[in-house]
């Protein structure tokens, strides 16, 4: 027996019922198989011998004595590096059910810990906060029945696309044609758009699963999808490719991957879709991109012309800029001129209470094509968790105060505005964009949502999984290792996209049909909203319902 | 739902006429008001002038507002020619705070430009109607303008022209619209009811325009001086036409191009494609949406019908030469022109616009697929 002054502890010390998810084991059903502990990314279960002493008295014979009990079972780490993350992929693996993690539904100590060698906590994902959304809880109630036929989401023709680009007031318009003048450059596209995520934040087999079923989507089911690179550049092989143009690339402050890119641009075949310019996004506002070095993989430094194995800390701001003005006028000007003002340029900022100020800069700027806006619960590949849960604007009420700033000026089809940030969080995700799209985004952009629906992500706002940044993603999602990345196939991944995106087409109808809406995607069209919270309803200029 | 029709005649003819084939057409509608807009207009008791003169419409709907209305007519320098006298039967009139129907002809403004002209007597009309709606509504204007007429009112469409003895031929016109309803959908108020009226553009609206609001905010936003009111969501249709023409300066085809665009495919092929691709974008936010029949009028006594891009209501056009009419109801183009071919009545399709010319020799049924003819090189 050990003396209790004995049992050693330190101020870390935890037990596995402190821990976010407890592991449940059932030794009457493993196998002792092992596929659990070899799957386990965090290396959080451990196979491991066991011996129970069984004290034994045989009265008769007047003898004491011990019998000791051998069994095989799997245990639970305990300490922060390897505490289980919830994924799941044990039980996944496991031929009998017998094992998986079970949240902890009393509070858990690890929160406290997660800061071991003066590291804060960094991590993936997205932020941590349940329940329902504010755009979760909005209604479409304006519905036209008797005052009129309502439109057959099944059968009628609908205009679901929206405008990328600057668009020009009506009178300059003609003005301009008449004089031959350079008309601004738009796309007609799709309006749920596969927002930004880098090639280095995702794995080969996702981006190249994301781009075949973004392409067959455009070519196959005649849905103009277009997915947004993140900082660090694109493939030479698509850059070169004629699938360019369903690209959105990416310039953000570390400037990744733009080597190659203009060094490709005399072989481009097609013009990308559109450039979006990072100043900034939603999960880590006021921080720039970061790949940590888990994931900087041969191919990845070969990308973004960096060595192998090194963090890639992207500045907060662009190094060559020191006020909105110049940045509005020089990068969004210089990267016009690179695609000769046939390709739109947009900037993507965090959702924050400077949003309008940056919006009214780019509305006197004849060359600003359009702006996105990505509130507090977008989701990234590595940041602090300070950052992600704590720091930023929520994606409503910044997009509708941006959009009737608009209105009020007169401009709201001049400047379209695009929204992100925790669309399709509780997978409502055509309900989330279209009632954006009424309060005025011309599209919305999605990360999280097309990483689980199209791949499978684990992740949740639970905490589950989100170790994103350090590449080890159990669905190979986000891993640069070839063992991990393996496990997921580019066609299934391709697959997903193509049924997510019918879906969602379907969706749109079903809910413009009843607003009596199909010849143009309904932006701006609040009459329709409803919300049952009065405060929220006032802020929104939406209607209040109960 | 509210029923429409509209006649244009070379002869002038009375405006019961066409409340006669209202009451044709009686069976779709609840009656519930009239609007009525007059063109060619021609009294029996005073010889109009059209290049001259214009006429005031409205209703004052007190005393005091009658002499409130004098004074500011006088102050903003117009000379009183003619005031037209209804003789009123007030027991058939729904409404009891109706002092006076006001149809009064006034000297045209000297000494300034046609388009000086224009602005300001639409800023009287606009000045006027501020005016009564800071007393409390009790002065109403509907328009302003030369040789045009317009009456609206709450009641059924009938009883409303008994009432202000509109059978008695002392007001005739070449151009009559009139719509049978007051919008019940929402509160009654006299400027909800159709046809709107701005700078001698008219339209009237059958069916509900569901992309109300955006289109509203985008044309109150554009600061142009008339673009308010918005009591129903078919103002905006009237003040489209009204930005088409008269801003953009764009031939009447063009508003259709506008209000319901062709699609990808079908701009492809069409001869004017690359530059209506870009009308619609730019226009984008006055594509419309809901079902409507789309009748409206210009000061030239040009008469035209558009349909929505599903072609969700229907409308018919029917006449012969000299006399033709729109309805909402084919019984409704019966009832106005008996004795056309009915063989020739046509009912246009998502891409039409039908055109009832000012000569009225023939109608022109003009479709989107063809090319138009553009000012500018385009
Ligand atoms: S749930 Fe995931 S992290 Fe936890 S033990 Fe299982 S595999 Fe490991
Ligand atoms: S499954 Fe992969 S992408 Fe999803 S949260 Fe886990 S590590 Fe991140």
């Amino acid at each position: 027996m050990d003396s209790v002054r004995s049992v050693y502890t330190t101020p870390s010390s935890l037990t596995y019922s402190d821990l976010p998810w407890i592991i449940q084991h059932r030794e009457d059903r493993c196998t002792l198989c092992g596929r659990c502990t070899s799957v386990c990314p965090v290396n959080a279960i451990y196979l491991t011998y066991r011996r129970q002493r069984v004290p034994k008295l045989d009265v008769l014979k007047k003898k004491r004595g011990n019998e000791y009990r051998h069994f095989v079972g799997i245990r639970q780490h305990t300490s922060i590096a390897k505490k289980c993350i919830g994924c799941g992929m044990c039980s996944s693996v496991c031929p009998n059910e017998a094992i998986g993690p079970v949240p902890n539904t009393n509070e858990h100590r690890t929160v406290f810990h997660q800061n071991q060698k003066g590291e804060a906590w960094k991590r993936g994902g997205r932020r941590n906060k349940t329940g329902a959304t504010i755009l979760d809880r909005i209604a479409f109630d304006r519905i036209s029945m008797l005052t009129d036929p309502a439109l057959d989401a099944g059968r009628h023709e609908f205009n679901l696309n929206t405008i990328l680009g600057r668009v020009l007031p009506p009178e300059e318009y003609l003005r301009r044609k008449a004089a031959g003048e350079w008309i601004p450059p738009t796309r007609e596209i799709f309006p749920f758009i596969i927002g930004s995520m880098s090639f280095g934040a995702l794995s080969p087999n996702m981006w190249l699963g994301l781009l075949q079923g973004v392409a067959y989507c455009n070519e196959v089911l005649g849905i103009p999808v277009v997915m947004a690179t993140g900082e660090g550049g694109c493939p030479p092989w698509v850059l070169k490719s004629p699938f360019l143009k369903y690209i959105i690339l990416q310039i953000a402050s570390g400037y990744f991957g733009w080597d190659e890119i203009i060094r490709a641009i005399p072989e481009m075949q097609c013009d990308p879709a559109a450039i979006e310019i990072k100043y900034g996004q939603g999960a880590k506002p006021g921080d720039g991109g970061l790949l940590m070095w888990f994931k900087v993989s041969k191919l990845i430094a070969r990308l973004r012309g960096v060595p192998e194995g090194v963090d890639l800390p992207s500045p907060p701001v662009h190094q060559t800029l020191y006020s909105i003005e110049e940045s509005v006028m020089k990068m969004i000007q210089t990267l016009s001129m690179a695609y000769s003002f046939r390709v739109p340029v947009y900037p993507k900022i965090s959702g924050s209470t400077s949003a309008k100020s940056v919006l009214n800069n780019l509305v006197r700027n004849p060359y600003a094509g359009g702006m996105l806006i990505d509130g507090i619960d977008g989701g990234t590949g590595a940041a602090y968790n300070v950052s992600m849960d704590a720091t930023g604007h929520p994606i409503a009420s910044n997009l509708r105060e941006c959009y009737l700033d608009l209105v009020a000026q007169g401009r709201q089809n001049e400047i379209p505005l695009f929204a992100a940030g925790g669309i399709g969080k509780n997978g409502n995700v055509t309900q989330n964009g279209m009632a954006l799209i009424m309060l005025g985004a011309s599209g919305v952009h999605m990360g999280k949502y097309i990483m689980q629906a199209c791949a499978g992500c684990l992740g949740n706002e639970k905490g589950r999984c989100n170790v994103c940044n350090v590449g080890i993603c159990p669905k190979g999602i986000t891993s640069q290792n070839p063992k991990l990345f393996r496990r997921l196939d580019p066609d299934d991944v391709a697959q997903r996209v193509a049924e997510t995106f019918m879906a969602i087409r379907t969706e749109m109808k079903k809910i413009m049909a009843p607003l009596g809406r199909s010849q143009s995607l309904p932006i701006g069209m609040s009459d329709a909203l409803g919300i049952d919270d009065s405060d929220v309803a006032e802020r929104l200029k939406i209607k209040y319902i109960c | 739902m509210c029923r429409l029709a509209l006649k244009s005649s070379d002869t002038p003819f009375s405006p019961y006429e066409v409340l006669l084939a209202m009451e044709a057409m009686q069976e779709g509608y609840d009656g519930s008001g009239l609007g009525l807009l007059m063109r060619g207009v021609q009294f029996a008791d005073f010889k109009y002038e059209r290049g001259k003169q214009v006429i005031l419409s409205g209703i004052a709907h007190t005393e005091e507002a009658l002499h409130r209305l004098n004074g500011l007519m006088e102050s903003r320098g117009f000379e009183q020619k003619y005031d037209h006298e209804f003789t009123v039967h007030p027991e058939m009139i729904e409404a009891a705070d109706r002092f006076k129907y006001i149809v009064r002809v006034y000297k045209k403004p000297e000494n300034m430009t046609e388009v000086e002209i224009e602005d300001y007597l639409m800023h009287t009309r606009l000045f006027l109607r501020r005016d009564g709606e800071e007393h409390g509504g009790d002065l109403t204007v509907f328009s302003f303008w030369s040789d045009v007429v317009m009456i609206k009112e709450v009641g059924w469409p009938l009883a409303i022209g008994d009432a202000l003895s509109l059978d008695d031929n002392r007001i005739t016109a070449r151009v009559v619209m009139a719509q049978g309803r007051q919008n019940t959908n929402y509160g009654i108020n006299l400027y909800a009811c159709h046809p709107f009226f701005i700078q001698g553009i008219s339209t009237m609206t059958n069916g509900e325009n569901t992309a109300f609001v955006p289109i509203k905010e985008w044309l109150e936003g554009k600061k142009i001086p008339g673009y308010t009111g918005y009591q129903s969501d078919s103002e905006v249709f009237t003040h489209i036409l009204h930005y088409v023409t008269r801003r953009l300066k764009l031939p009447l085809q063009a508003y259709k191009h506008v209000i319901t665009p062709l699609k990808n495919e079908e701009l492809d092929v069409h001869p004017q494609g690359d530059f209506l691709k870009g009308l619609r974008i730019a226009c984008r936010r006055l594509i419309i949406d809901g079902p409507n029949a789309v009748i409206g009028t210009l000061p030239d006594e040009t008469s035209m019908l558009v349909m929505d891009a599903k072609k969700m209501r229907p409308a018919t056009v029917g006449g012969k030469p000299g006399t033709w009419a729109i309805a909402s109801e084919m019984c409704g183009v019966r009832a106005l022109v008996p004795d056309r071919d009915p063989a020739f009545d046509f009912q246009p399709m998502r891409e039409h616009t039908v055109i009832i010319p000012p000569d009225r020799k023939e109608l022109l049924i003009w479709t989107q697929f063809d090319p138009f003819t553009l000012p500018q090189a385009a």
